[in-house]
């Protein structure tokens, strides 16, 4: 009887099942984290701003700063503010990545290119794109072009990089495996230098969706008369702010389901990986 | 074999030149390979025998002398190299990897299926056609990197140390699928290895290389008669005696190479 006992105990699947339930469980756990985390910080808000601690003119609590989105829905101005911005940002990303993607390449292919490019888009770079709105407002006027061309030009630079960076990172010995298999110059960029390129590159341009964010809100406050940075500021100049958290809440919103997208796309354009 | 030359190398030189320190990698090589020769080219790591193969695989130029590839049949490419582990391209499926050589070419498609086909199942990888490298052993990917280079049908193969990252189970089953593959195609092989062991097993003459600057310092014949099995190697005591004239001929340019 004794005996039987303990060769249960020693079932080595038993043990393991054990072993395989708990690890589980703290899995499972962690993901509980995860989703509690925004739902915690935003009843600490509530309460704290129900509660007087926190000044509600400031702190408006969660609840009245949905009840003002859900009457902007319902009047329509949120939909024009946000049609207007995504707009911008989509166009100026466009206008941004295509260009940094084929000046990255050549940059990246051709040597002399890049001795010759290089020295100017380092210099330029550092340059806050924000920094040359008076100027861009003077030369595409205050209409939508002006934003779509600081958004572009703050958009190229993470992406020119990150081309170059990943053309030239390509390991050498597939350099070799594409000269001895006899490559020709079109199989040989699209067989080895853009799917060599492109994981890195897609990095750049996932920093670029970023940028682009960061750029159209603060554009969108200096020289607009629409889109959700104008919301945000003229919310703010009228001390509506419950209506200036709307638009900040719009701004992660966006940003966290852009990169959830671009994830997404990288997923399905580097499987290799 | 036939008795007929297919590579000649003929007074060939190859020097680095840099500012601080030029070196001689390769000092007056001379060697003649026949027609479905299977030759190793043993020698300590920095003597020179990848430059060679690298001259030979047209990715470095020589800087003095000349090699002839005799070409058979026009539409075959001249050569094609099995390079160490990594060179298997991991954004290319299996297949695609092995359709390689055969695609840069434009070859038909329907030849290209054909050939593609014909090795992935020659060498085992037919379930594992479309994933990717990642997904693989090192000695999948080395069975990857043999197929592309036996597929594209080139008139010599030349291999760059392609088992060197595999431990030595994996070495010995991968060794004798090459030889079964080569001897059904008869292809000449330029091989190199620093293993002697390797050699013996696979060759039909091993070339031996001096370290610094390279040259043949001695070539040893292998009449063992095939097809070869590891077993016969081990077996053997002419081969355990080429194991010491070859390890004793090698051992002074193995120590030069390490000071």
């Amino acid at each position: 009887m004794n005996k039987k006992v303990t060769e249960f105990k020693r079932d080595p699947f038993e043990i393991e099942r054990k072993e395989w339930k708990s690890r589980q469980q703290k899995e499972r756990w962690k993901q509980m984290l995860t989703i509690a985390s925004p739902i915690f910080l935003l009843i600490l808000w509530e309460f704290l701003s129900r509660t007087g601690l926190l000044d509600i003119r400031f702190f408006p609590p969660p609840t009245a700063i949905v009840e003002t989105f859900v009457d902007m829905v319902t009047s329509g101005v949120l939909f024009e503010h946000v049609g207007i911005s995504l707009y911008r940002i989509f166009l100026g990303f466009l206008l941004g990545v295509v260009p940094g993607i084929i000046i990255g390449l050549l940059m990246g292919l051709y040597s002399p290119v890049r001795h010759f490019v290089s020295p100017i888009i380092m210099a330029l770079m550092p340059i806050p794109t924000l920094a040359l709105l008076p100027i861009i407002i003077i030369l595409f006027g205050i209409g939508d072009l002006s934003k779509v061309v600081t958004i572009a030009g703050s958009v190229f630079f993470p992406v020119v990089i990150n081309t170059v960076a990943g053309v030239i990172n390509i390991e050498s010995i597939y350099l070799d495996v594409a000269k001895n298999y006899q490559a020709g110059k079109v199989n040989f960029f699209l067989k080895i230098a853009l799917p060599g390129a492109l994981p890195v590159m897609l990095e750049g341009i996932q920093m670029g969706q970023a940028i682009a964010l960061l750029t159209i809100v603060a554009a969108e406050m200096m020289g607009a008369t629409s889109g959700i940075g104008f919301l945000i500021w003229t919310s703010y100049k009228a001390f509506l702010l419950k209506e200036m958290y709307v638009g900040l809440i719009l701004i992660s919103f966006f940003g966290y389901l852009f990169s959830l997208i671009l994830r997404g796309m990288q997923k399905k354009m580097v499987p290799w990986r | 074999m036939k008795n007929e030359p297919k590579i000649e190398i003929v007074n060939l030189t190859k020097a680095f030149y840099k500012k601080q320190s030029s070196v001689t990698a390769l000092e007056d090589i001379n060697v003649t390979i026949q027609d479905g020769e299977f030759v190793c080219l043993v020698g300590p790591s920095g003597c020179g025998k990848t430059t060679l193969l690298r001259i030979l695989a047209g990715l470095e130029t020589p800087s003095v002398g000349d090699f002839t590839i005799l070409t058979e049949n026009e539409a075959r490419p001249l050569q094609s190299m099995v390079f160490q582990e990594q060179g298997v391209i991991p954004w290319l499926t299996v297949e695609e990897n092995v359709a390689f050589g055969l695609k840069m070419r434009h070859v038909s498609k329907k030849m290209i299926q054909e050939r593609t086909a014909y090795y992935l199942k020659k060498t085992g990888l037919t379930p594992f056609s479309s994933l990717y490298p990642k997904e693989l052993s090192g000695g999948m990917k080395q069975r990857v990197s043999i197929a592309r280079a036996f597929a594209n049908d080139p008139e010599i193969l030349l291999m760059d140390e392609p088992f060197a990252a595999l431990d030595e189970q994996n070495k010995f089953i991968l060794q004798e699928e090459l030889l079964s593959i080569w001897e059904e195609t008869g292809k000449t092989v330029l091989f190199i290895t620093h293993s002697i062991d390797e050699a013996l097993l696979l060759s039909d003459r091993i070339l031996l290389m001096s370290a610094q600057p390279g040259k043949i310092i001695h070539e040893i014949n292998i009449d063992l008669p095939r097809p070869r099995k590891i077993e016969d190697i081990r077996e053997n005591p002419m081969m355990a005696s080429k194991f010491v004239e070859i390890w004793q001929h090698l051992q002074d340019e193995v120590q030069n190479s390490r000071k």
